[in-house]
């Protein structure tokens, strides 16, 4: 198990070396000249000169690339040209408010998944599984902006019962509905699709398993073989198909908390596209980058431990 | 013994030719459902992205003094802020939605089947290197990678198709990688190294034919995808731009416009949504009968 742990821990090690450089090469080397990206068309060849020598884009490639890797290894992340504000406080600030919807999301969502996943499988191929199977294929096809985009206008423009700009919730559960209910849905749709999925193909493969027959065989109530056999079984899948939707779910933020003005790093992210601010996206990629590799890293380190057959094998 | 056991699994297992498995695959299809069902909306909308100027009512960039006004029988989806038909724009928006993703899903394809066959082929380090390499690329969430990309590069059609293929190279590859990781090991792979063919020979011509099935599944699924991430780079102001029918642009140029009329907004959402159900539906009937 030791030795597993660290194997992982090198290999996002060199999985975030990886990163960087293509990051760095994104933003750096892509546009050849930043300043001249940043500040557009209209600007003098000076001024330009001069923000790329605020920046440090005068610099040779190899030195930029040091600033960036040992900017972020100190938490000195930069300062955006754009807000003239340093980058690390809003990221962090603006994804501990998308954390709260995306925990909204995922409390609402992750349980009736696997439940649903669960009761597809238990009646497969029969109209409950149909149903739940159809209806997550059409959920999953539906883009953010589309139900988004629907949602809104029904309840909130039309109905008013929500607002049509959501905010940071109070500390009243009330209050959470009201704001976070409504840019949440999209995602949930989204998320219900995948984790139904994996839950029903994982309860399917366990329902067929020798050992559920061997349980079948020796006795034991329907109920019991279930509970006790298959469901144990069928969600060590749906862990690491949870971790992975947390990658899916950056990229869900960026369209509902623009369309609900709700302002989470999503919403910074597009802000950022919109007045060119490179530093801050550089930063919200990494940032998104790393968490996404870390949430897997967890999952991977849970999985190996719930898991007999990974944790005995090293 | 050895031997028997040998020639058991050698009937039980029968390496399949490659004419005889393209076909069967394609009579598993033809008789799936769910494929024919999505087939048959997704033709529709190739159809009309081909043939759209023949039937629109109305030219879709043409303005008028009509604005915003509701459906109607002239405007079936009434009229959008410029006074153009609502109806005939949403028809001639399924024409950059079908070029973007198509097109992006085959560099993807084309990539990641390279990148695939070479490190599931090679294994040892040649693996090591492609795999980390694929691993630091779905790290990024796709959106928020492509929103950087377009930033820095400029949107165009063009760049949106470059960047969703070159997102999509190391997911395919990965998948690609996996099927061909189970084919090498195969005899007919060691009888082709016997007999002395080179490496290229043997990857296209002995290993490709052998994982269409896992290709043609990925390359459906991906489809989907392409089409969601291209509509949501476009929602997002970084992908196509105005005056572009495009369904995802519309949305979000329109969305202002909701409450004067709907349909403005929900006519390419729901249009947006039927293709990509239609590709999903699609992609389910290809995966179930390659499963069979």
């Amino acid at each position: 198990m030791g030795r597993f742990i660290a194997k992982r821990l090198g290999l996002s090690l060199i999985t975030l070396l990886l990163v960087s450089i293509i990051v760095f090469a994104i933003s750096d080397v892509l546009p050849g000249d930043v300043g001249r990206s940043i500040l557009g068309r209209s600007a003098t060849d000076a001024q330009v000169a001069q923000l790329d020598h605020q920046l440090g884009y005068d610099k040779p490639l190899p030195a930029r690339y040091w600033k960036l890797v040992s900017g972020y290894a100190t938490g000195d992340w930069g300062t955006s040209p754009v807000l003239n504000t340093e980058v690390r406080p809003l990221v962090l600030r603006r994804f501990g408010n998308s954390l709260i919807l995306a925990a909204f999301a995922f409390a609402l969502i992750v349980p009736f998944s696997i439940f649903m996943g669960i009761v597809a499988a238990l009646h497969h191929s029969r109209w409950p599984d149909r149903l739940i199977s159809i209806g997550g294929l059409s959920l999953i096809a539906l883009p953010e902006f589309v139900t988004g985009v629907i949602l809104l206008v029904v309840f909130a423009v039309q109905l008013g019962w929500f607002p049509s700009s959501s905010q940071v919730p109070t500390a009243s559960p009330v209050d959470w509905f009201r704001q976070l209910l409504l840019p949440s849905i999209p995602l949930m749709c989204v998320l219900f699709g995948y984790i139904a999925r994996m839950a029903r193909a994982g309860t399917v493969d366990s329902l067929r398993a020798d050992y559920t027959r061997t349980a079948t065989l020796k006795g034991l109530p329907r109920r019991t073989v279930v509970r006790k056999h298959v469901l144990r079984n069928s969600l060590l899948p749906t862990i690491s198909v949870v971790s992975v939707q947390i990658g899916y779910l950056v990229g869900g933020l960026v369209v509902v908390e623009t369309l609900f003005a709700y302002p989470g790093i999503g919403s910074l992210a597009y802000d950022s596209v919109q007045a060119n601010d490179i530093t801050m996206i550089e930063a919200i990629v990494l940032f998104t980058a790393v968490l996404y590799m870390l949430s897997n890293l967890v999952a991977d380190i849970l999985y190996a431990a719930l898991n007999p057959r990974v944790r005995l094998a090293s | 013994m050895s031997a028997a056991v040998d020639a058991a699994t050698a009937v039980a297992t029968p390496t399949p030719t490659r004419g005889r498995r393209a076909s069967e695959l394609g009579r598993a299809v033809v008789r799936s459902r769910t494929f024919l069902f999505g087939a048959a909306i997704l033709g529709f909308w190739i159809l009309d992205a081909l043939f759209w100027r023949a039937i629109v009512p109305h030219d879709p960039s043409a303005t008028s003094t009509d604005i915003l006004v509701g459906p109607s029988g002239d405007h079936l989806l009434g009229t959008d802020n410029l006074g153009r038909d609502v109806f005939s724009r949403v028809l001639a928006g399924a024409t950059p939605v079908l070029t973007v993703a198509p097109l992006a899903t085959l560099i993807g394809l084309v990539g990641g089947t390279a990148i695939g066959l070479v490190a599931g082929y090679h294994r040892g380090l040649v693996d090591d290197v492609i795999s980390r390499i694929v691993d630091a690329f779905l790290a990024f969430p796709a959106i928020v990678i492509a929103l950087l990309a377009l930033t820095v590069l400029g949107s165009s059609q063009v760049t949106v198709i470059l960047v969703i293929g070159i997102l999509f190279t190391p997911i395919i590859g990965r998948t690609v990688r996996s099927a061909v990781l189970v084919e090498r090991e195969r005899e007919y792979v060691a009888a082709a190294r016997l007999r002395g063919d080179s490496a290229p020979y043997v990857m296209l011509a002995e290993i490709l034919p052998n994982v269409t099935g896992p290709i043609a599944v990925e390359g459906t699924v991906r489809l989907g995808y392409a089409i969601f991430a291209a509509a949501t780079l476009s929602f997002l102001g970084v992908g196509l731009q105005i005056p572009s029918p495009d369904w995802g642009l519309t949305v979000a140029v329109e969305r202002v416009n909701l409450s004067a009329n709907p349909w403005t907004v929900l006519g390419p959402a729901i249009a947006l949504a039927t293709v990509v159900v239609a590709v999903n539906l699609v992609a389910d009937g290809v995966r179930q009968a390659v499963e069979e």
